[in-house]
């Protein structure tokens, strides 16, 4: 066991405790970016004058009217910038824009006294523009060739071998949809210059360092002048990661071209219009089996739709190859990605990070095939899952391959599988117009970021004289409990009661140089790095104390007085990890996080509504560093990727009228996500136990994104409720998202024993 | 008249000066009381929801609003009480506790919200006495109480939890103590700013005149469609007459005689007229908890409801197939039209200026076999693609009469009357409704939009009837006795 993982007796890491900030979310208490600002004196307004077509040029702008209204103080263009007018880090994303490039696309911005005033100015505002042809879906992007970036390939072995071999041949279509955030705080930023033009910038970020690169390069400063601070984010689901720069970059720029605070704070219309979501994708393949039943090639072409810039795509793209083998040995593969350049606003993270879309594949492929193989679902999917030594398409032994087996077989007992299948047979019989369905989907996610070089993170723990504790570190808190399990293992390593640890806002001057926090990796990483900070500290306590027996706080006061450094900088950086992103061959994660659920749902044949009855799950979170934040996350993810699969309908103006390119889902009304309406009914949750990770901060595991994909399983059970609407044998094809309309419809094709599109033997189908 | 204020928290707080296009939200959040907070800025994630001191028969109900609904200077002369107000971190109400520990909050930015319309249902006075079902824990607490609140991170497990392991109020509790003396009266109020006026009539006589002084005044009541409108689509309106205190729009009579009807005042809120009727039109009581969500049932008033005359409105399906007539009052006195005809194009009505909806009329003996159906993405808190109300008599296996309205497939809601032709006069049989399910189909202009297809529209309204027959194959639809 290495020394990270080893858990000392009496740890506080493994105690059940509420969030940090419980009992400040509940009383009001707890203070985001947009609280501050009406405790910031003489502060302006910003808003965005958004462009109405999906792309054009922006012949001229006139802001000469906007100074005319009432408490308009300035207009932001082009012109303010002193440094790179860009506000992503690939030089793509003008923050000022000459050409639209999506409906919405903010081309300047009005900063006044108040946000009725700011935003009467960007009514007055005048803009020219020439519209040019926009791309929306991704099969236009296709036909017409419009794509970005890399366009990378992960193979293995020989695929047209291995479909030439396989005793079964079957292609199709496998569309996913995308998924708004819908953080429930939006967007925001306050920026002020502090003394000696040093610029300061609250933003509502998971990536405080590059949004600080970000408004530096806007600014033409150097990083040390401007610091980022993330207090906390009302959720972030990597909506956060790249997309707060620009407005963290219009705050500041209003602040030192005006000299006054400034607030960017996007209304929902805005945030829903102009920041990115998951990538939607579509998939053409060809898969084959064997006479039993296992998978022996897939080829597939996965294309996302990018929107109108790179952002994240191609980090996403690449987690999204890595993830359509699942938890399933394929022999081989060829898995090839592009992204589609389309006029939507750029898509970015989503929690899953492309894995969801990867995996969404594979399941489908097997959700449809199983009916023509003959083969029950869950049998088939048992079948194929990875054993010991096998290697992933990518080159990763798998680790740890028989915890898929674990949880698989736990999920089934805890479920009651075997008889509830039998008593749902005889539902389906009694009710001709009811349905119910149960499936059972396994997840399998590589944690550690592919990027090599985010593999890495800082923490200063401060101890002061009278033995309290100030940590801080490079991670943010975006309701995931970060600083919860952060402030746990500080007081396992220092050895002292949670109370006299305090965990402050994430800041780029206490922390330099940190990395996302993304990729679910935040426990893992800062939490490697507070620990090795607290282990300096203790091992010089420790020191003092083999010399003499202290309490915490004498020892303390003995340590200063002897001029011991009470504080200490932590490091760390993830061992073994390799990738070649040109190969796409490596060793990318530092292990891989698993789970099963087992979800029944029931649909209502006159409507195709549908309801989750129950849903079982097993998860491994390695040695939970805090049980109830990692149910939270499981939960929470879960119920999240069910509203991704059934009930999220992003939906853009597709017509080739004046509106084509806006987004018709731009509000809360039209943008529908679970309620407690959604909640399973019964919901049952249990972590893996014994399931300690070697190598990893106190023998845990990564949490954050993994259980989103179990919500698969929600999928496949509709899949199954609609099948038991038609004939025995028959094969299901379900849109994404599977709404009531798209299941009602899938109802009506498997009443009528046709589902035009399904998976059909090769060579017959229709891609 | 005195200067406008609210009573925050227990304390006085001043609305002077307050302009009255600005939101409750946003006024609170300027008293640095930033516990409540905009998520959407039209009453559909709850996360600005606020306690506000009702009237309940002789005493008080808290009531959960969307503060970004309301404007701040409808609440002069009110009582409300947020987040910060139930407790501190240091002395957490109860529903605040049972939240904290369950992990019933994660980034915490819809927490206060959810305290609140939690909180609301922890003091709801007949909550105890709630049998416990589907939809209410064991302490009788009604989840459709948090039906209006967005939660993004937990999954809402341990949101559920928390509220079926509350207890009962303590008597020291100064909040319970508070349902037991009556709300505060209603303010009458004049505000007059450069960006428009606010007014709160004292009566009716008041209100029309006012209407009469600023013939472009908007005439508002619970503001949940006013308030979306100043908010997503920067609407002001020169005048603001608010209606909802009017005692002559507050009237609800029960008929006592089999003979007589229902008449339910245009200004009580659809929670208050659910609780009123205590089931006893069970086509309303069904519509109920798919209308919105509490939050928005608390303040949207069955008046408002039809005035902004939207095509869908799931009130109006309902009412058209109970063959509701609505009064009209004008400075000239009352007049009463039916409801089916009073919608006359896209958000367009008969109500003339200066002319106000006073009640809604409901005539007895009730149809016999009663449903709504509606269909829309979300179970609840959605907007309908299609709603289908229905209202059959059927005697001796024969339909006697039908009606059927319906909302979401034409520019107003309408009555299915080719439908009710193909239904009245014959067996309640397979055969009647497959024959009636397919004209039922072919009824108005379903549209293609972001909710659903016009094909799924259409298909919804046959599959509505089919649904009616499967459920009651066997009704006979006579009314209980």
């Amino acid at each position: 066991m290495s020394d990270l993982s080893r858990r000392p007796p009496d740890a506080a890491v493994g105690i059940e405790m509420p969030h940090e900030s419980a009992a400040l979310h509940v009383t009001g208490a707890a203070m985001y970016t947009d609280d501050l600002v009406v405790r910031t004196r003489d502060c302006l307004h910003a808003h965005p004058v958004q462009a109405p077509h999906a792309h054009a040029r922006v012949t001229a702008l006139r802001a000469a009217p906007a100074l005319d209204v009432p408490g308009v103080v300035h207009v932001l263009t082009a012109a303010d910038v002193p440094g790179r007018n860009d506000a992503g880090v690939r030089d793509d994303e003008p923050l000022f824009p000459t050409e639209v490039m999506f409906h919405g696309h903010a081309v300047c911005w009005v900063l006044a006294e108040s946000p009725e005033a700011a935003r009467l100015g960007a009514a007055a505002v005048e803009v020219d523009y020439e519209p040019l042809p926009a791309v929306l879906r991704v099969t236009e992007a296709i036909a017409a060739e419009s794509f970005q970036g890399a366009r990378p390939t992960v193979e293995r072995g020989d695929v047209e071998r291995g479909l030439a071999s396989s005793a079964h041949v079957f292609s199709g279509v496998t569309e996913t949809a995308g998924q708004e955030h819908f953080y429930l705080e939006t967007q925001c930023s306050l920026a002020h210059v502090d003394e000696a033009g040093q610029v300061f910038v609250q933003s509502s970020t998971q990536h405080p360092t590059e949004t600080q690169e970000v408004v530096a390069h806007v600014l033409g400063l150097r990083d040390h002048h401007v610091t980022v601070q993330s207090l906390r984010m009302g959720g972030a689901f990597g909506g956060k990661e790249m997309q707060p720069h620009g407005y963290a970059a219009i705050a500041a720029l209003g602040a030192v071209v005006t000299g006054r605070p400034v607030r960017v704070r996007l209304t929902r219309t805005q945030d829903l219009t102009m920041t990115g979501k998951r990538h939607g994708f579509h998939t053409a393949w060809r898969v084959g089996f064997d006479t039993d039943g296992r998978l022996r090639a897939l080829d597939a072409t996965l294309t996302s739709d990018g929107g109108w810039s790179l952002d994240l795509s191609e980090p996403v793209l690449a987690r999204a190859l890595c993830h359509v083998d699942n938890a399933y040995w394929i022999p081989d593969v060829r898995l090839h990605g592009r992204i589609a350049r389309t006029h939507k606003a750029s898509s970015t993270a989503f929690r899953g990070f492309g894995g969801p879309q990867g995996m969404m594949v594979i399941e489908d492929i097997l959700g449809r095939c199983a009916p023509l193989l003959g083969v029950d679902p869950t049998e088939l999917r048992r079948r194929n899952f990875y054993t010991e030594g096998q290697a992933t398409p990518y080159g990763q032994v798998v680790r740890h391959p028989e915890r898929l087996g674990l949880v698989w077989d736990q999920v089934l007992a805890n479920g009651r599988v075997a008889e509830r299948r039998a008593e749902i047979t005889a539902f389906n019989a009694a009710h001709p117009h009811a349905k119910r369905g149960l499936a059972v989907t396994p997840v399998k996610f590589g944690i550690a970021f592919n990027f090599k070089a985010f593999n890495q993170a800082g923490a200063l723990v401060h101890v002061y004289k009278d033995g309290s504790v100030l940590i801080n570190h490079g991670g943010t808190e975006m309701g995931q409990g970060l600083h919860t399990k952060m402030l746990q293992a500080a007081a396992t390593t220092l050895g002292v009661p949670l109370a006299r640890v305090r965990l402050a806002p994430t800041r780029t001057d206490k922390v330099p140089n940190t990395s996302a926090t993304a990729a679910s990796s935040g426990a893992d990483l800062n939490g490697a790095a507070v620990k090795h900070a607290c282990e300096q500290i203790r091992a010089r306590l420790d020191e003092l104390a083999a010399r003499r027996e202290l309490g915490w706080e004498d020892l303390v006061r003995e340590a200063y007085l002897g001029r011991v450094q009470l504080w200490a900088a932590g490091f760390y950086r993830t061992e073994g990890l390799e990738w070649d992103p040109a190969r796409m061959q490596g060793h990318p994660f530092k292990y891989f996080a698993y789970g099963a659920a087992a979800a029944e749902v029931e649909v209502d044949g006159f409507t195709g509504a549908y309801r989750t009855r129950r849903v079982d799950i097993v998860h491994d979170v390695g040695d939970s560093l805090s049980p109830l934040v990692d149910l939270g996350q499981i939960e929470g993810g879960f119920v999240q990727g069910a509203g991704w699969l059934t009930l999220e309908d992003l939906r853009w103006d597709e017509s080739d009228g004046p509106a084509r390119g806006r987004l018709a889902t731009q509000a809360a009304s039209t943008y529908k996500l679970p309620s407690l309406g959604e909640l399973p009914e019964a919901f049952h949750v249990s972590l893996l136990r014994g399931a300690h990770e070697d190598g990893v901060v106190y023998g845990s595991k990564a949490v954050g994104e993994p259980p989103l994909m179990l919500a698969l399983s929600v999928r496949e059970a509709i899949r199954a409720a609609v099948a038991a609407f038609g004939h025995e044998g028959g094969v299901v094809e379900l849109p994404s998202p599977a709404t009531p309309e798209a299941v009602f419809w899938a109802i009506e094709r498997a009443r009528l024993g046709s589902a035009t599109g399904q998976a059909v033997p090769a060579g017959t189908g229709v891609d | 008249m005195a200067t406008p204020g609210v009573t925050v928290n227990g304390r006085s707080r001043s609305l002077a000066g307050v302009p009255p296009h600005t939101t409750a939200l946003d006024w609170l959040r300027g008293l640095g009381l930033t516990g409540a907070k905009e998520g959407c800025a039209e009453g559909e994630c709850g996360t600005c929801s606020v306690l506000v001191a009702r009237p309940d028969g002789e005493g008080t109900r808290w009531t959960a609003l969307n503060a970004c609904l309301v404007p701040a200077v409808a609440l002069d002369g009110q009582e409300v009480v947020t987040a910060e107000g139930l407790g501190t971190p240091a002395d957490l109400h109860p529903v605040q506790r049972e939240l904290a520990t369950r992990g019933g909050s994660q980034c915490g930015y819809c927490t206060p919200g959810f305290v609140c319309s939690m909180a609301a249902e922890f003091y709801r006075r007949d909550r105890v006495d709630t049998p416990p079902d589907d939809e209410h824990g064991p302490n009788g607490f009604d989840l459709h109480a948090l039906g209006g609140n967005l939660c993004r991170c937990t999954g809402y497990r341990p949101i559920r939890d928390a509220a079926y392991a509350l207890g009962a109020p303590s008597p020291e509790d100064p909040l319970a103590a508070r349902l037991h003396r009556p709300a505060p009266a209603p303010a009458p109020t004049r505000v007059d700013d450069p960006t428009g006026g606010f007014a709160r009539p004292r009566d009716l006589a008041e209100a029309l005149d006012l209407l009469r002084e600023h013939p472009d005044a908007r005439a508002v009541a619970g503001c949940t469609d006013w308030g979306v409108e100043v908010n997503l689509r920067g609407a002001r309106a020169p005048y603001v007459v608010a209606l909802d205190h009017l005692p002559e729009l507050r009237g609800l009579s029960v008929p006592a005689a089999p003979g007589a009807g229902f008449e339910i005042g245009a200004a009580l809120s659809l929670s208050e007229v659910e609780s009123a009727l205590a089931g006893r039109i069970p086509l309303l009581a069904e519509v109920f908890p798919l209308f919105a969500s509490r939050l928005i049932r608390n303040a949207a008033t069955i008046g408002g409801n039809l005035a902004t005359a939207s095509p869908i409105g799931d009130l109006a399906p309902a009412l058209l197939a109970l063959e509701a007539t609505v009064v009209l009052v004008s400075a000239e006195g009352d007049r009463e039209v039916p409801l089916d005809g009073f919608f006359t194009g896209y958000r367009e009505s008969q109500l003339r200026p200066g002319e106000l909806i006073r009640a809604v009329r409901l005539p007895q003996p009730l149809a016999g076999l009663t449903a709504f159906h509606k269909i829309a993405k979300r179970r609840y808190d959605d907007i309908s693609s299609v709603a289908v109300a229905f209202a059959l008599d059927v005697v001796d296996g024969e339909i006697a009469r039908a009606r059927v309205g319906l909302g979401g497939v034409a520019a107003v809601p309408i009555r299915a009357r080719a439908t009710e032709a193909a239904l009245e006069g014959r067996p309640w049989s397979a055969d009647t409704v497959r024959t009636a399910a397919g004209v039922l189909r072919g009824e108005g202009t379903p549209m293609d939009d972001h909710r659903a297809s016009a094909a799924y529209r259409s298909a919804m309204l046959e599959q509505a009837l089919l649904r009616l027959r499967a459920d009651h194959a066997d009704d006979e639809g006579e009314v209980p006795a």
